[in-house]
C-alpha cells in the first residue's frame, strides 16, 4: 500500500511539475559525465557550460512564453542576429553604446510586435507569420550587414561576457547574472501574476479563457512583444560571448530554442510549462555537447543525441497528457 | 504505464551518454599520461572537403600514436559552435588544436584563451584575421589558387577580350574574397573593369550557381569567360550555359579538386580546376602537434600546401597535370 501510494505521488509530481522529468535527466547526464571523464566536473568547466548555454537559453526563455501561448516563433534567432548587427554597425560608426542598446531593443521590439499583431489581429497561424518574419528578418540582416561581420570592440556591448565576480572559484559572468535575474522575472511573471495566470490559461483553451473575460488577443500581442525585447538582451549576450556580429550566425538557433523549451518540458500544444524547464533544457544540450566531446565522442554524435532526448521529451509529454485527460 | 514515465527518461539520458565510456579507449585520466590528444574543428561535418580533411588527420594521427578528436559546427557560420568546441578541447586537456574558421574574426577570444592555457592552435585552410590569432596557418594559398584559374582562363581566350561573369562565394568571405581578387589579377583586370559583365554570390552551392547565372544569362549572353569560386558553383553555371546553348564556347574555370570536378574536368564540362590538398594540412598539422608535444617546438607563420592546375588541355606556360593524376589526388 505504502509503495503504491508513493509511486503514485512522484508520477503526480511529474504531472504538476514539467521541470522535473528534464531536472533528472539533467542531473544523470552529469553524474554519467564526471564518473566518466575527469575532465568534466571542474569549477572551470562547470562555469563554461553555463556560458555557452546562455543565448540559447536567452532566445529560449522568449520561446517558452510564445509556445506556452500554443504558438511557436521560428524568427527568434533571426531578430537576435539583427539585433546584434545594429548594435555593432551602430557602434562602428559612432554611435554611444547607450544609443546602440536603445535602438536594438526598439527593433527586437518592434518586430515581436509585428509578428504579435499578425498572429492576433489577422488570426494567422504562428508558424506561418513567424516562418515569414525569419525569410525578411534574416534577409534584412543580410542587406544591413552589407555581407561583412563586424568585430566589436566597445567595452558596454562586450560586458556581458565578463568575469563579474567569483563564487567560491565559479566565474560567474555578467551574463549569467543577467541571465538569472531575466528567467526570475519571467519566473515571477508566470506563477504569481494575473498575466502569468493568463499566458497559460490561454495556451490550455483560448476558447475558455475569452469565456472567462480574458482579453485573449491583448495577452497573446504581450507576449510576442515582450518576446521581441527578450530577444534584444539575446542580441547583447551574443556578442558578450563573442565580440562579432556575423549575419551567418545562429542560423540553427531558432530550432536550438526549440529544442531547449521543449526538453525543458513544455509542451508545443501549449498551456503546460516552466521557464525553470527550460533553463534545464538549454543546459542538457550544453551539458552533452561539453560532455561528449570530452569523451572523444564525434559531434555528429553529440546531435544524435539531442535528437534523441527532443522525441523522448515529447514522446513523455504525450504520455503525461494522455494521463491527466 | 506509471513506471515507464521515469524509465523513458532514464533511458533516453543513458542513450545519450552510454556511447562514451565505449569509445574511451585506453587514455589515462591526466593531461601527461597517455597518447598526444589533438582537437580538430571544421567548419561543418557534411561538406566532402572537411570529411576528407577529418579523416586525413584520424588516419595520420593514429599512425602517430595520436589521438584526435573531431568537432564541427553545425553550419558554415556557426562561430558560436566552434567557440564551444574549442573551450571543450582545451577543458580535456588536448596539447592542439587544428580549425578551419568558419568566420576570421568570429573565434578570437577562444583562440586567445587556448593560446593562454598552452595550447598549439593551428588553422587549416582558412586563415584568421589578424593571422597571429594561431601559431601557423597550413593552407591553400587562395590568392595564388586563383590566379592559376584566371591565368589559364586568359590564356584559353588568347587574343579575344574577355567578357566575364563571376560566380562568386559568401560575401564577406576570407577565401572567397582571396579567390576573387587572386582570379582578377591571373587575367589582369581589376574590380569594375567593364571587361565583367555580372557578377553573384552563390554560397558554393549549384542550385544558387545556377539560378545565378541564368539570371545574368537573362541580362547578357554575350559571356565568353566565367569565373567559379568551386566546382559545384562551376557545376550549376554549367548547367545554365549548356541549357542557353552556350557549352564549350565558354572558357570556364574553376577550383577545388574534389574528385567530381576532376571528373567533370575529364568530361570536358569545364576546362581546368585548381586542386587543394586538404589531406597535406590535415597531415602537416598532426606533425606539428605531436612534435609540439615531444619537444615543445612550435610552428610559425603560413605554410602554403600547394595549388595544382588540372586539365587535359594543357596550355604553354602554365604547369599542368592531367585529370588522371588528379583522379589520383582529389579529395571527396
Amino acid at each position: 500500500m505504502q509503495t503504491i501510494t508513493l509511486r503514485n505521488r512522484s508520477a503526480e509530481a511529474f504531472v504538476h511539475n514539467p521541470a522535473l522529468g528534464p531536472l533528472a535527466a539533467l542531473v544523470l547526464a552529469v553524474v554519467v559525465f564526471s564518473a566518466t571523464t575527469s575532465t568534466f566536473l571542474t569549477v572551470d568547466n562547470i562555469s563554461l557550460v553555463m556560458q555557452q548555454s546562455l543565448v540559447v537559453a536567452t532566445l529560449a526563455l522568449g520561446q517558452t512564453l510564445i509556445v506556452l501561448t500554443g504558438g511557436i516563433d521560428l524568427a527568434n534567432a533571426a531578430v537576435m542576429v539583427l539585433g546584434t548587427m545594429v548594435l555593432a554597425r551602430l557602434v562602428t560608426d559612432g554611435s554611444p553604446s547607450g544609443v546602440a542598446l536603445l535602438v536594438a531593443f526598439v527593433v527586437c521590439a518592434g518586430l515581436g510586435a509585428v509578428s504579435g499583431a499578425l498572429v492576433t489581429l489577422l488570426n494567422l497561424p504562428p508558424f506561418i507569420v513567424t516562418l515569414g518574419m525569419l525569410t525578411v528578418v534574416l534577409a534584412a540582416g543580410r542587406l544591413y550587414s552589407e555581407g561583412n561581420s563586424y568585430p566589436v570592440t566597445n567595452d558596454v556591448l562586450g560586458v556581458l561576457g565578463e568575469g563579474g565576480y567569483l563564487f567560491g572559484q565559479l566565474k560567474v559572468t555578467h551574463g549569467m547574472t543577467l541571465a538569472v535575474v531575466m528567467f526570475a522575472v519571467a519566473w515571477y511573471a508566470l506563477t504569481r501574476t494575473a498575466w502569468g495566470r493568463h499566458v497559460y490559461a490561454l495556451g490550455n483553451d483560448p476558447e475558455a479563457a475569452r469565456l472567462t473575460g480574458i482579453h485573449v488577443g491583448r495577452t497573446r500581442f504581450s507576449v510576442y512583444l515582450i518576446a521581441g525585447v527578450i530577444y534584444a538582451f539575446a542580441a547583447w549576450q551574443a556578442l558578450g560571448r563573442i565580440p562579432n556580429a556575423d549575419p551567418n550566425a545562429f542560423q540553427t538557433g531558432n530550432l536550438d530554442s526549440i529544442t531547449a523549451v521543449v526538453i525543458g518540458g513544455t509542451s508545443l500544444f501549449g498551456g503546460r510549462g516552466s521557464v525553470l524547464g527550460t533553463v534545464v533544457g538549454a543546459l542538457i544540450v550544453a551539458v552533452l555537447r561539453s560532455g561528449l566531446t570530452q569523451a572523444g565522442i564525434d559531434s555528429l554524435y553529440q546531435d544524435v543525441a539531442t535528437g534523441v532526448l527532443v522525441i523522448a521529451a515529447v514522446a513523455f509529454d504525450q504520455i503525461v497528457r494522455r494521463r491527466s485527460r | 504505464m506509471r513506471r515507464t514515465v521515469p524509465v523513458i527518461l532514464l533511458a533516453v539520458a543513458l542513450a545519450g551518454t552510454s556511447a562514451c565510456t565505449k569509445t574511451k579507449s585506453g587514455e589515462g585520466a591526466g593531461d601527461s599520461s597517455g597518447p598526444v590528444k589533438i582537437g580538430l574543428v571544421t567548419k561543418t561535418d557534411t561538406n566532402p572537403y572537411f570529411v576528407k580533411l577529418r579523416e586525413s588527420a584520424k588516419a595520420h594521427a593514429q599512425e602517430k600514436g595520436a589521438e584526435l578528436i573531431a568537432v564541427a559546427g553545425k553550419f558554415d557560420g556557426d562561430n558560436e559552435g566552434q567557440v564551444a568546441a574549442i573551450e571543450n578541447l582545451v577543458q580535456q586537456g588536448v596539447k592542439g588544436i587544428m580549425i578551419t574558421p568558419s568566420n576570421s574574426t568570429g573565434i578570437l577570444g577562444a583562440l586567445k584563451q587556448a593560446k593562454e592555457q598552452g595550447v598549439l592552435v593551428i588553422a587549416l585552410d582558412t586563415e584568421t584575421d589578424p593571422k597571429d590569432a594561431v601559431d601557423a596557418t597550413y593552407a591553400t594559398n587562395n590568392v595564388t589558387a586563383g590566379e592559376l584559374q584566371g591565368k589559364y582562363v586568359k590564356a584559353t581566350l588568347g587574343s579575344t577580350a574577355p567578357k566575364l561573369l563571376m560566380m562568386d562565394g559568401t560575401p564577406g568571405g576570407t577565401v572567397d574574397e582571396q579567390r576573387h581578387r587572386g582570379f582578377l589579377q591571373g587575367m589582369g583586370l581589376k574590380d569594375g573593369d567593364p571587361a565583367i559583365l555580372g557578377t553573384a554570390p552563390t554560397n558554393g552551392d549549384q542550385n544558387k550557381a545556377q539560378a545565378a547565372m541564368e539570371n545574368l544569362l537573362q541580362r547578357d549572353s554575350s559571356v565568353n569567360a566565367v569565373y567559379t569560386l568551386n566546382e559545384p558553383a562551376a557545376r550549376g553555371a554549367v548547367a545554365a550555359l549548356t541549357a542557353k546553348g552556350l557549352a564549350g564556347k565558354v572558357a570556364v574555370g574553376s577550383i577545388d579538386g574534389g574528385c567530381q570536378g576532376v571528373a567533370d574536368v575529364k568530361a570536358g564540362k569545364y576546362l581546368a580546376t585548381v586542386m587543394q590538398f586538404p589531406k597535406k594540412m590535415a597531415e602537416q598539422g598532426v606533425d606539428a602537434v605531436v612534435s609540439f608535444a615531444k619537444d615543445g617546438k612550435k610552428p610559425t607563420g603560413f605554410i602554403d600546401t600547394g595549388a595544382q592546375l588540372i586539365t587535359d588541355k594543357p596550355l604553354a606556360g602554365l604547369d599542368s597535370k592531367d585529370t588522371t593524376w588528379g583522379a589520383q589526388n582529389c579529395w571527396g
